[in-house]
C-alpha cells in the first residue's frame, strides 16, 4: 500500500527545469532515502511534494488523494509534515510555542499529548521549554524542528537533510529516532548527504543526479553498489 | 587614528558649512517682480560658524560620546530579562496598563478644556497605532497607506449622517466594518508582495483613496470637506445648548444643571478612552489567540509557517483586515470630535507619523505603543513655540532612539501562552 506516489514529476523554477521526470513510491511504514549529490534537485523534489513549487506535469498521490495541484496549505494538513532544510525554527518564540505552532490545526488536548510525547522523545527539550527557541544549539534546534512537525500527528514525515551541521553524537541521537518514528507507525522520507547512515536507517533508497533517479534499490543493496560507493560513499 | 578623527571630524564641519550657508545664510526676496539675493544677518554668520564648530567638536569626540550614551541607564525596568520571568513582566505591563486607565479617568476633571480636547486626540492616535501595531508590529505587513483606512471610518460616518442623519453609535461598527471590509480587499492583491514592494503599493492606495476623497466632489465635497458632522449622544441625551436631533433630549437639562461646552468635550474623551480600551483589550485578545501567533510566525518564517499548513494569505488577510477595522474605530471618533473633516486630515504624513509611534513604541509591545503616542502627540504641542523644528525634532528623536534603543522604548515582550495542564 503506497503512502506517497511520485509519477513522472517535472518542477521548473521559472524556465529551468530542475526535476526532469521523477517516479517515486514511498510505502506505508517505510523509511525511505534520498541521496544525492548539492543542486542535485533533492530538495526541490520534496517541497514539490508539499506544494511549493507545484509540479508542473507528471502526477503526486499521497495516500490515495491527487494533490498534484492543491495548495500548500491543503497538502501540509493532509497527514503530512516536513521537517525542512535548515531547520526554520521560529526563533522568536520559546521552544513550548514552536511546537504549538506545529499543532496549530488540532485541538488543545491533542496538543498536550503530542507535546508529551515530544518531550519523552526529547528531554532535552523540555528543559528548555521556556527558552527562546533561536538561542538553542543547532542540535537541539534539530530536535525543535522535528518535534514540532510531529506535533501534528502526521502519518508521514519528510525530513530535508536533518543531520545537517550536527556532530557525529546529536546524528546519531537523530537517527535512532527517525528509527524510533517508524516503530511507532510513521512513513519517512528521508534526504540526507550522510549517505552511509541514511542507507544504512532505510528500507529502500533512491538516488537522484541532476533532476532524474538514477538508481533505486533497498538499502543494503545500495550501500554495496560499487557506483553508490565511489559516488557518495567516499569511495 | 586620531589624525583619521581629525580630517573626519573636519570634513564634517566642512559639509555642515556648505549645507548651511546657501540655507541660512542667503535670502531671496521678491521684489516686484524681481527676486534678489540678500545676504542674512551677522549673527546667522556667526551661527553658523559656531554650528561647524560644535559638529567638529562631537565629531572629535564622538567615539567617547556614542559610547557614554550606549551606557545610559536603561530606563526600562522591564528590560533585558529571559523569558522565565515573563508571565511577571506580562503582569506588571498589566498593572502599569490599568494604573494609565484610571489615571486618565480623572484627567479631564483635573485639567483645562485644550488638555482634555489634546488628550482626545492622543487617544485617537493610540487606536490607530494599536491596530497598525498588528500589522506592522506583529504581522511585519510593512503598511505605508494605514491612513487610508482611517479615512474611509471617518468618511463613512460624514456621509451616511449627511445622507441618512445616522447617529454616532450606530456609525461606529459600520465605519470600523467598512474599513475592515476595505483593508481585506485592497489586501487581497497586495499581500502576495513582500516588503518593499508591499511598502510602496500600499503608499500608492492610501493616496489613491485620498485623491478619490479630494476629486469626487459631487459625493464628498471634494477639498471643501464635510462639516455638521453631529456630536456623540448618551442615551438620547445631546451635549449641545439646544437639541438639534427630534426625540433626543439635552444633557444639561436632563440633569438639572447649568450648561458647560466642556460636558461634550469630556463626554467625547471618555468615548474615546473607553474605545481606546476596548481596542487595546481585544487586540491583547487577539495576541494570545492562535491567530495572534501565526502573524508572529509568519514573520519569522514564512516558508516554515506555511510548511506547517498556514495559509499565507488568509493569516496575512487577517492581521490586515483587523489592523483597518480599528483604523475605521478611530476614523469615526476623529469625524465626531472634528465635526468637519477634509482630505487634508488623511496626508501621507499621518500615516508616517502613525508608523513612527509604531516604531517607537517598540513594535508589538502595547505599553510601548501607547507611551509613543502619548510622547509624539503631546511634545510638538508643549513645544509650541518650535513648532517650524517640528519635524527636525522628531527627525532628532528618531536618530536618537536608533542609537539608544534601537529596538523602540520597550520591545516587545511576546506574550507567553501556556495550555493548562490540569484542565
Ligand atoms: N528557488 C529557486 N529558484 C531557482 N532555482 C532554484 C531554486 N531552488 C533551487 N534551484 C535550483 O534547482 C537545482 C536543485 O536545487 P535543490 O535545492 O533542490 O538541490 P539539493 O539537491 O537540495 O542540493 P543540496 O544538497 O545542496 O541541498 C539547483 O540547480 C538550484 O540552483
Ligand atoms: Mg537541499
Amino acid at each position: 500500500m503506497s503512502m506517497l506516489v511520485l509519477e513522472n514529476v517535472h518542477t521548473h523554477y521559472g524556465k529551468i527545469e530542475a526535476l526532469h521526470g521523477v517516479s517515486v513510491e514511498v510505502n506505508r511504514g517505510e523509511i525511505v532515502s534520498l541521496i544525492g549529490a548539492n543542486g542535485a534537485g533533492k530538495t526541490t523534489l520534496l517541497m514539490t511534494v508539499c506544494g511549493t513549487p507545484q509540479a508542473s506535469s507528471g502526477r503526486i498521490i499521497l495516500q490515495g488523494r491527487d494533490i498534484t495541484h492543491e495548495p500548500t496549505a491543503q497538502i501540509m494538513r493532509s497527514g503530512l509534515a516536513i521537517v525542512p532544510e535548515g531547520r526554520r525554527i521560529f526563533s522568536g518564540l520559546t521552544v513550548e510555542e514552536n511546537l504549538h505552532m506545529g499543532g496549530f490545526f488540532n485541538t488543545k488536548s491533542e496538543i498536550r499529548k503530542s507535546q508529551a510525547h515530544v518531550y519523552e522523545l526529547f528531554p532535552r527539550l523540555k528543559e528548555r521549554e521556556n527558552q527562546r527557541a533561536g538561542t538553542m544549539s543547532g542540535g537541539e534546534q534539530q530536535m525543535l524542528a522535528i518535534g514540532r512537525a510531529l506535533m501534528s500527528r502526521p502519518n508521514m514525515m519528510i525530513l530535508d537533510e536533518p543531520s545537517l551541521g550536527l556532530a557525529p553524537l546529536v546524528i546519531k541521537q537523530i537517527f535512532e529516532i527517525i528509527g524510533q518514528l517508524r516503530d511507532e507507525g510513521i512513513t519517512v522520507f528521508l534526504v540526507e548527504q550522510n549517505a552511509h547512515q541514511a542507507l544504512n536507517l532505510a528500507d529502500r533508497g533512491y538516488v537522484l543526479e541532476t533532476g532524474k533517479i538514477r538508481l533505486h534499490d533497498t538499502g543494503k543493496n545500495l550501500l554495496e553498489n560499487p557506483d553508490v560507493q565511489n559516488a557518495y560513499l567516499g569511495g | 587614528m586620531a589624525a583619521n578623527n581629525l580630517r573626519h571630524a573636519l570634513f564634517c564641519a566642512i559639509v555642515t558649512l556648505i549645507i548651511s550657508f546657501p540655507i541660512l545664510g542667503l535670502n531671496l526676496e521678491a521684489k516686484g517682480i524681481n527676486i534678489t539675493l540678500t545676504g542674512a544677518k551677522t549673527s546667522t554668520y556667526v551661527a553658523i560658524v559656531l554650528a561647524a564648530v560644535v559638529v567638529f567638536v562631537f565629531q572629535i569626540f564622538r567615539d567617547s560620546f556614542m559610547g557614554v550614551l550606549g551606557k545610559l541607564p536603561n530606563l526600562n525596568p522591564l528590560a533585558g530579562r529571559e523569558p522565565m520571568e515573563q508571565s511577571k513582566r506580562v503582569k506588571l505591563e498589566s498593572w502599569i496598563l490599568t494604573g494609565i486607565v484610571i489615571f486618565a479617568l480623572f484627567w479631564p476633571f483635573l485639567v483645562s478644556r485644550g488638555s482634555v480636547d489634546l488628550a482626545t486626540l492622543v487617544l485617537i492616535y493610540i487606536m490607530l497605532a494599536l491596530g497598525l501595531n498588528v500589522v506592522v508590529g506583529l504581522a511585519g505587513l510593512l503598511d505605508l497607506g494605514y491612513v487610508a483606512f482611517y479615512a474611509v471610518g471617518a468618511y463613512t460616518f460624514a456621509l451616511l449622517s449627511q445622507y441618512t442623519g445616522i447617529s454616532f453609535w450606530m456609525a461606529l461598527p459600520i465605519g470600523a466594518l467598512l474599513a475592515g471590509l476595505t483593508g481585506m480587499i485592497l489586501g487581497f492583491p497586495v499581500l502576495r508582495l513582500r516588503g518593499d514592494y508591499l511598502a510602496i503599493v500600499t503608499l500608492g492606495f492610501g493616496e489613491i483613496i485620498r485623491i478619490l476623497l479630494n476629486n469626487w466632489t459631487t459625493l464628498t465635497g471634494g477639498p471643501n470637506g464635510i462639516g455638521g458632522i453631529p456630536d456623540p449622544t448618551l442615551f438620547g441625551m445631546e451635549f449641545g445648548r439646544r437639541v438639534k436631533e427630534e426625540g433626543n433630549t439635552s444633557f444639561h437639562e436632563t440633569f438639572g444643571i447649568a450648561y458647560a461646552s466642556e460636558h461634550k468635550i469630556i463626554f467625547l474623551y471618555l468615548i474615546a478612552l473607553v474605545l481606546a480600551v476596548i481596542t487595546a483589550l481585544i487586540i491583547r485578545r487577539f495576541m494570545r489567540m492562535p491567530v495572534g501567533r501565526a502573524w508572529e510566525a509568519l514573520r519569522e518564517d514564512e516558508i516554515a509557517a506555511r510548511s506547517l499548513g498556514l495559509s499565507r494569505t488568509a493569516v496575512k488577510l487577517s492581521a490586515f483586515t483587523i489592523g483597518a477595522f480599528f483604523a475605521g474605530f478611530a476614523g469615526t471618533v476623529f469625524a465626531s470630535k472634528q465635526g468637519f473633516i477634509s482630505p487634508e486630515s488623511f496626508v501621507f504624513l499621518e500615516s508616517a507619523i502613525i508608523l513612527a509611534i509604531v516604531v517607537l513604541g517598540g513594535m508589538g509591545s502595547q505599553l510601548g505603543v501607547i507611551l509613543a503616542a502619548i510622547a509624539v502627540t503631546i511634545l510638538p504641542e508643549l513645544a509650541r513655540e518650535f513648532s517650524e523644528y517640528r519635524m527636525l525634532i522628531f527627525g532628532a528623536a528618531m536618530v536618537l532612539m536608533m542609537v539608544w534603543r534601537p529596538q523602540g522604548l520597550l520591545p516587545m515582550r511576546r506574550i507567553h501562552i501556556k495550555l493548562n495542564r490540569q484542565e
